[in-house]
């Protein structure tokens, strides 16, 4: 057989086993960001945001719509990976994978795949939501899908890479609570960084949430704080560097190798 | 052809602990091997390093010619591991861990599912397929990370301790389930505290401590080396007191319990005779400690006195 067709199997059935394990949990997995969005939908798209008027020329639901599928795309990659690949280390049977002939490329690329698998199908869920509440305006496809799949494979590499530090349940609660929910909650998820005082739009440019947020917002309605050309070469600078980041743990065998 | 070689394997943990000193093996195509040692000698750790689950410190190893450095995937897809420590998905069903296994060798999905099948049903558990892995007693456990490493046909197979904590009668299944698969053609290399084990099994045998080979022959060759054995003899009458026997040391250990050394030189017929000329007939006859495991505690208790000489 050869090497090539045995790596794609391999790849394949990581992938497999990965988007079988989420769908397996569909309740703990899927639902939930599916209800906490149409919360979010509902308190700070109509209740209050009828309030307070148009953003940025739109309704304040319409607004708030693409960061709220991006959020959900981020948590999810990252929580699918971080969750999955931890598990696979506390009992051992990342062992199973250590033994096989697969290269480490191809363990990562299936994880993220995995990871990237939940993130789109909870982000398409929620952007099902979002059509009950509000009409889904697209200014460009193609920008719009480019940075759905980028950004879950960005959140994907970082879940691995927490994943792989990880010693205890502790260890992967951490990063989500007090660093991935912040960020994205200062991203520009709910308001623009037009808002805020000359520094606090300086130091919000320091988060990369908000290049994300911010391109995938202008995908779909047309504005952005930032120059989206910009936003995208770092999404995929940091795609690049979490990659190399990741597969050098992979090789070196942190937390996963003697 | 060598099913295995090792060059001089040095293993030393971040904090300092030098669990392989620099050993070197050779096991043959078709062999089945016993690599023995107290807990901590070093046995899991080369294991370890064979199957890629560990870093070397330094050396070589290479599976049937294939270097595990330079050519890693041809090396890693002939080899099949039965580890100590249960290390599968516990919430996964049965048969969906071998499938995943035959994956990762290239195996097609649906080729997978008739391996899984054949490893299954092979090893007794075809009926469990469904069943979460949790849900196994121990001994089904045992047997799926069996079936699991024989799910891509390995022409190695590494069993560290596969019979622990198993009852007599499965640990006897398994012993007729390994002999059949290296009698198939597969190179078994069986590590074991079970001493019966490993001399009803084995054919080559090497023996580990403190990191180091102590000792490494065939199995009839070693157990040659033993000088004296010890049996137990039940005899037909009640005795108060031990019978004297020139040249044998006897004990009375129950009223009709004896137990004798007996020299290498010394034949079992005359020991006979004198007892029967003494009106004791023997009803029955074992050995009192298994010879391997006699071995094995002065071969390592000597190991240990060279190791504090040094």
């Amino acid at each position: 057989m050869s090497t090539g067709r045995v790596k794609r199997i391999a790849y394949q059935t990581i992938v497999t086993k990965e988007v079988l394990r989420f769908a397996r949990i569909w309740v703990q997995t899927i639902l939930p960001p599916a209800i906490t969005t149409t919360l979010y939908f509902i308190i700070f798209g109509k209740l209050i945001g009828e309030r307070i008027g148009m953003m940025e020329g739109y309704s304040y639901i319409e607004f708030i719509v693409p960061g709220l599928i991006l959020m959900s795309v981020i948590q999810n990659s990252y929580a699918n990976v971080v969750s999955s690949f931890f598990s696979t280390k506390l009992q051992h049977y990342i062992e199973e994978l250590l033994i096989a002939p697969v290269p480490n490329w191809i363990v990562l690329a299936g994880y993220v795949t995995g990871g990237m698998a939940r993130g789109l199908i909870v982000g398409t869920v929620v952007t099902g939501i979002s059509l009950f509440f509000t009409d889904l305006t697209i200014n460009s496809y193609s920008l719009t899908l480019l940075v759905f799949v980028l950004t879950s494979i960005l959140f994907s590499l970082a879940g691995f890479i927490n994943a792989v530090y990880a010693k205890s349940f502790d260890d992967i609660a951490i990063v989500p609570t007090f660093v991935l929910t912040p960020l994205t909650y200062l991203g520009g998820v709910f308001y623009s960084i037009q808002l805020l005082p000359e520094f606090w739009q300086q130091v919000s440019l320091a988060n990369p949430v908000l290049y994300m947020i911010n391109t995938f917002r202008y995908g779909l309605l047309g504005v952005s704080d930032i120059d989206v050309r910009i936003a995208l070469v770092i999404i995929i600078g940091f795609i690049a560097l979490l990659t190399w980041y990741s597969l050098r743990l992979l090789s070196r065998g942190v937390g996963i190798k003697e | 052809m060598s099913a295995l070689v090792i060059e001089e394997l040095h293993k030393t943990y971040r904090n300092g602990f030098e669990a392989l000193k620099g050993i070197s093996l050779n096991v043959a195509e078709g062999d089945f091997f016993a690599l023995l040692g107290p807990n901590g000698a070093g046995k899991s750790t080369a294991i370890s390093i064979i199957a890629s689950l560990t870093n070397k410190t330094a050396g070589q190893v290479s599976i049937y010619g294939k270097d595990l450095d330079r050519q890693k995937n041809e090396a890693k897809s002939m080899i099949g591991l039965v580890p100590q420590e249960f290390n599968f998905n516990m919430w996964e069903p049965v048969v969906e861990i071998l499938v995943n296994q035959a994956g990762y060798y290239g195996i097609p999905r649906k080729a997978a599912f008739q391996r899984a099948e054949e490893s299954l049903r092979q090893l007794d558990l075809w009926d469990k397929r469904h069943t979460q892995a949790r849900w196994l007693s121990g001994g089904m456990k045992r047997r799926l990370m069996i079936a699991r490493a024989l799910v891509h046909r390995p022409k190695l197979l590494i069993l560290d301790e596969p019979t622990a904590g198993v009852d007599i009668e499965i640990r006897r299944a398994m012993w007729q389930f390994m002999k059949q698969i290296n009698s198939q053609g597969t190179t078994i290399i069986l590590t074991t505290h079970y001493l019966e084990e490993a001399e009803s099994l084995c054919r080559n045998i090497a023996i580990i401590d403190h990191g180091r080979i102590v000792e490494q022959t065939s199995m009839s060759h070693l157990l040659s080396q033993l000088n004296t054995e010890h049996f137990v003899l039940d005899i037909s009458k009640p005795l108060t007191t031990a019978p004297e026997l020139p040249g044998y040391n006897l004990q009375l250990v129950g009223d009709k319990t004896v137990e004798v050394t007996v020299q290498r030189e010394q034949s079992m017929n005359s020991l006979f005779e004198s007892l029967t000329q003494q009106g004791i007939a023997v009803m029955s006859m074992r050995n009192k400690q298994n010879r391997l495991e006699q071995l094995f505690i002065d071969l390592v208790a000597q190991s240990k006195s060279e190791e504090q000489t040094s």
